[in-house]
């Protein structure tokens, strides 16, 4: 990118500013006769110059065209127009100019407003380029939201400036000479002055101007510091609570606001000090007008027509000039502020862009060996990770990587997945340089997975085909509508110099996964799942889901059958006392009391938890056999349990986490309930007091809680209630809740809930593991197990994968880079944040699962531990940077070396 | 059963005979009633303890892993304790138990003992002083058996 503004602007629009320069020139022929025309209008018609004569007439729009040396030339007679019907005609004219200067003003706005804003999505674009290309170590020196507030704020300036970069100094400048020519020409010396004032202002202003500029650069700076810091703390919010640092950084942040404070005052103070004299010079010229004028003219060398001219002259040029002024202060200042990200954004050892250049064809196999010659690798502190090391890794060698804590073994990881760059010495393909190969080789036939994993927002599904989405390889089917605005998005992204690939193309390349599309993808999913172990998860997340019957019709409409089959299994297994099933006309006692009565999932806010007790309706159904009197004393008898188990507890313990019915807040304001409600007969009491103790019963489970609350009676009562509250439900809550139905799929509850239709019973020795395994086996014997996946693809995992846990992250990145199929497969200690056992198992899973179907890719895998060495054929021993042992588990297992350390 | 009644059950149980009662029904509320049909495994030997059962009603076996096959060295029966050395310490199950009859137990969860010994200090003298009696006990019980075992050898 051009360090100067305005040649990279000009660079970029020169056809189109030439153009606006035109249109503007031909913009001032309207305009000025438009100047012209009320002297004419009042002369001519209403004062009635050459309309002396009654019936007189006069030529309308009479063409006649000087033309220098040839005399005046008649083009046109007009028509002859009485007086009327001139002032009429000479009126429309005047409307037409109205119209026409309207017009040109319109045009001349919009076409700066579109080259600006196209300008702007060019420069955007080019800095996020840029990103892209930024070689590995910048990253380490950068804070991404600083990154971000230069594309998003630094640069948004710039769209407004562009279009006015070289129409508005020609246009004012113009304006401002004509002026000064025309006071020069009705009298020298005052012309002088004028241009004497004027010359000290275009001297003295932008000078002062240059402190401000300086402060403006400096607000750029702090203002990106800021926000850099406000994405830190974000960050790294877990580590300020650790550590009660909250208080340290509101220090920082006061500190850094009082900062920017202080020069945005600065800037403030000296821009209106500036705006004070440049105000004042425009005003002493007219001053020194009248005195040295008015002196002229008593000594008789400048007549008063003159004088009053050049005063009226002189009202036309501080506006420009003023303006001027202002243009080129906006000019600096978004000089500075593009200077300053081009320099943030200009790194000399920037990747080439034929490195990523867009393939869409596949990329044949790596078949030659990957290998080091004499390669050296330095960390930030400039230590030595790697010290001259020669190694070689054929297609096919299935390596472990094994070595002392910060041995190298991580680095060479890193080198070969070109996360990092040689110090010196070279890694190589065959004869080719590993960084001189193309993105598109060396990311789709090099896979890698590391304990560092980063996931995009979106669902586990973009997350896992993230590895294959190389290029857009299918042409999206539009409608007319939707092809229109393609075609529009295409032909607007080549003005800007945006590259037009289409993100809503299927970019997921099925073949290099082995499948042929996305129906057999499950095909050569599933294993992989399987090998890292996170099939399971990804159920248990598609259970703990709503589900859309729209979208999943395959299991929501066979949920009848799913749940007949889940009670033919457990009652086969002897295990029906597992589950609780909801019943129309029996309570329920392992559901809560509030559950029983709605006997159905609250789909809107109206008959949630906390706005049930309130409904009138609901109200009306208690009332009637006074149902709620004993919901309110059994709230009593809730609220006096809580606060005697909980009184003691500081409100933040965990053990509130128990304590369904209650926030720990909320147990003073019960405490003094209770004691103004003892007592009390219930039908004295305000009905506010009513709903707050009602509301604490709905969230009671007898066998939960055990407060000894429910009698036979009392449940049968609340069926009945619930029976009364279905009967007269009224529309607008009909849609506020759905009703439990044995034959019907529950939108508004999760898939669980809809598979058990029940609650697991509460006394059941590990009930929701047992019943999770035994629904996922049920899955799979009905075939539903791909639809249920499906569901479970659909999750979101949250900002950079946070929803999932670190576990599931590194299985999420290592079975992406599975699914690729390349022909290196490097894996940097990718399962660190797994217990023991469960890196055993994926481990061997994943050796198998790399082999299966005849493929035979080679392995460097960085162990963590030298135990499982032995799963491999071949195994490089690190320390200290250095290769010290290099053979076979057998050979290694004699050698009295390191590896033998190692394993001990 | 409800919580008062359990609060009476482990009112019965040494380790807890000297708490206050209004803390032994916080921690009956954060324990978990369960029920074990008879042969269902409470917990396996070598295990690492994450809980101990307080017995309300039914019995259990306690089975211990020997090179001749297991071998049942005691039974638990209502009002008693099993597992409570896991809750105290982090040492993994030394024997397997097993319910012998329908059973059922307050599961007591280790963390959530822990924390109430945490929150009230008064609660964990009382404990202290239960575990230090029977630690008198044991350590006469050794004495005597050295010595004994000092006079058969001599």
């Amino acid at each position: 990118m051009d360090p100067s503004l305005a040649r990279y602007i000009w660079v970029h629009t020169w056809r189109q500013q030439i153009w606006i320069l035109f249109v503007v020139a031909l913009s001032m022929i309207p305009y000025f006769m438009s100047f012209d025309l009320p002297k004419r209008i009042v002369n001519g018609p209403i004062q009635g110059q050459g309309f002396e004569t009654p019936g007189a007439t006069q030529p309308f729009l009479a063409i006649d065209v000087d033309v220098p040396l040839l005399g005046s030339l008649h083009l046109f007679d007009g028509f002859q127009l009485n007086r009327t019907q001139t002032l009429v005609g000479l009126s429309l004219v005047f409307l037409g100019l109205v119209i026409v200067n309207g017009a040109f003003k319109l045009y001349i706005n919009t076409y700066k407003g579109r080259l600006g804003e196209r300008m702007l999505r060019r420069i955007r674009f080019q800095l996020v380029d840029r990103v892209l290309r930024f070689p590995p170590g910048n990253f380490k020196r950068i804070k991404p939201s600083e990154v971000a507030t230069m594309v998003k704020d630094e640069v948004e300036p710039l769209g407004g400036f562009i279009g006015d970069a070289f129409v508005q100094p020609a246009l004012l400048g113009g304006q401002a000479l004509t002026a000064l020519i025309f006071i020069i020409v009705q009298s020298f010396w005052l012309g002088m002055i004028a241009a004497f004032i004027v010359a000290i202002q275009l001297v003295l202003i932008p000078q002062m101007r240059k402190r401000l500029i300086r402060l403006g650069r400096e607000r750029q700076l702090t203002a990106r510091a800021l926000s850099g810091r406000v994405g830190e703390l974000v960050e790294g919010i877990g580590a300020i609570h650790i550590n009660d640092t909250s208080n340290y950084e509101r220090a920082d942040i006061a500190d850094r606001l009082g900062r920017i404070f202080k020069i945005r005052y600065d800037l403030y103070q000296w821009k209106f000090l500036v705006k004070f004299i440049n105000n004042f010079l425009a005003q002493v010229t007219p001053f020194l007008f009248y005195l040295v004028g008015g002196w002229f003219a008593l000594q008789g060398r400048l007549d008063i027509g003159q004088l009053v001219a050049v005063i009226n002259a002189y009202k036309d040029l501080p506006g420009p000039l003023k303006e001027l002024i202002d243009w080129d202060q906006n000019r600096q200042d978004v000089q500075v502020k593009y200077a300053q990200v081009v320099e943030q954004f200009t790194v000399d050892t920037i990747m080439d862009e034929k490195l990523q250049m867009l393939t869409p064809h596949p990329v044949g196999p790596i078949t030659e060996p990957l290998a080091t010659s004499h390669l050296s690798m330095i960390d930030d502190s400039g230590a030595k990770v790697l010290n001259r090391v020669s190694v070689q890794i054929h297609p096919g060698e299935k390596v472990a990587v094994v070595g002392t804590a910060a041995g190298g073994a991580e680095a060479l990881a890193e080198a070969f997945a070109r996360l990092a760059w040689p110090e010196s010495g070279r890694i190589s393909i065959g004869d080719r340089d590993l960084l001189e190969l193309p993105e598109a080789v060396t990311g789709r036939r090099i896979a890698y997975a590391s304990s560092d994993t980063y996931l995009f927002q979106g669902s586990l599904r973009d997350n896992f085909l993230y590895g294959l989405k190389h290029a857009p390889l299918s042409e999206p089917k539009y409608d007319e509508d939707a092809s229109a605005q393609r075609r529009w998005h295409m032909e607007e992204a080549k003005i800007a110099g945006n590259p037009d690939y289409d993100p809503n193309s299927d970019w997921v390349d099925y073949a290099a996964a082995g499948a042929t599309g996305p129906e057999d993808l499950y095909y050569v999913l599933r294993p992989v799942l399987d090998a890292v172990v996170l099939t399971q998860d990804i159920l248990d997340l598609a259970l703990r889901s709503r589900v859309d019957p729209k979208l999943h019709p395959g299991i929501t409409g066979r949920i009848v059958e799913v749940r007949q089959a889940l009670r033919q299994r457990l009652h086969e297994q002897g295990l029906s006392s597992l589950i609780a099933s909801f019943e129309p006309n029996a309570y329920n006692v392992h559901a809560t009391v509030g559950e029983n009565l709605l006997f159905g999932a609250a789909s809107g806010s109206e008959l949630s938890d906390k706005e049930l007790a309130r409904s009138e309706y609901f109200k009306s159904i208690l009332r009637e056999d006074r149902l709620g009197e004993d919901l309110y004393l059994m709230g009593i008898a809730i609220a006096e349990n809580a606060i005697e188990l909980f009184a003691d507890l500081p409100p933040d313990h965990p053990f509130f986490q128990q304590l369904a019915f209650m926030a720990p807040e909320e147990i003073p304001v019960y405490e003094q309930l209770l004691q103004r409600l003892r007592g009390k007969p219930f039908d004295v009491v305000n009905p506010e007091d009513r709903v707050r103790m009602i509301k604490l019963s709905f969230a009671y489970i007898e066998p939960r809680h055990r407060f000894g609350l429910l009698t036979p009676e009392l449940m049968d009562r609340i069926v009945a209630a619930r029976h009364r509250f279905h009967k007269d439900l009224p529309e607008d809550l009909k849609r506020a809740i759905e009703r439990y139905d044995p034959e019907k799929y529950t939108t508004a509850a999760t898939l669980i809930d809809n598979v058990l239709f029940g609650r697991i019973e509460h006394n059941q020795p590990d009930g929701p593991e047992r019943i999770r395994s035994l629904v996922r086996e049920l899955l799979d014997t009905l075939g539903l197990h791909d639809e249920v996946l499906d569901i479970g693809l659909e999750f979101n995992v949250g900002v950079g994968g946070r929803r999932l846990t670190s576990a599931q992250r590194q299985k999420l990145d290592l079975a992406r880079a599975l699914l690729k199929r390349g022909d290196f497969l490097i894996l940097n200690r990718p399962l660190s944040a797994l217990d023991q056992r469960s890196q055993d198992v994926v481990t061997k899973n994943v050796l198998e699962e790399v082999t299966r179907d005849g493929r035979n890719p080679a392995v460097i895998w960085v162990l963590p531990n030298a135990g499982l060495a032995n799963l491999f054929e071949r195994i490089i021993v690190f320390h200290g940077g250095e290769i010290v042992q290099d053979g076979t588990p057998e050979t290694l297992s004699k050698e009295n070396g390191m590896f033998m350390r190692l394993v001990a | 059963m409800l919580l008062n009644d359990e609060v009476g059950t482990l009112r019965k149980i040494p380790l807890f005979s000297r708490v206050a009662p209004a803390k032994l029904k916080l921690l009956a509320f954060t324990s978990d009633r369960v029920t074990y049909n008879e042969g269902q495994t409470l917990f396996h030997q070598g295990d690492e303890g994450d809980a101990a059962y307080v017995v309300l009603s039914g019995r259990a076996d306690v089975i211990v892993d020997s090179p001749t096959g297991q071998i049942k060295v005691a039974e638990v029966e209502p009002n008693e304790i099993v597992g409570e050395i896991a809750i105290l310490c982090d040492v993994s199950r030394t024997a397997t138990v097993r319910a012998a009859a329908p059973l059922e137990v307050l599961r007591i969860r280790k963390d959530h003992f822990l924390r109430l010994l945490t929150e009230f200090p008064e609660m964990t003298v009382e404990i202290v002083k239960v575990l230090a009696d029977r630690l008198s006990h044991t350590t006469a019980e050794l004495t005597a058996a050295r010595s004994k075992a000092r006079q058969t050898n001599s």
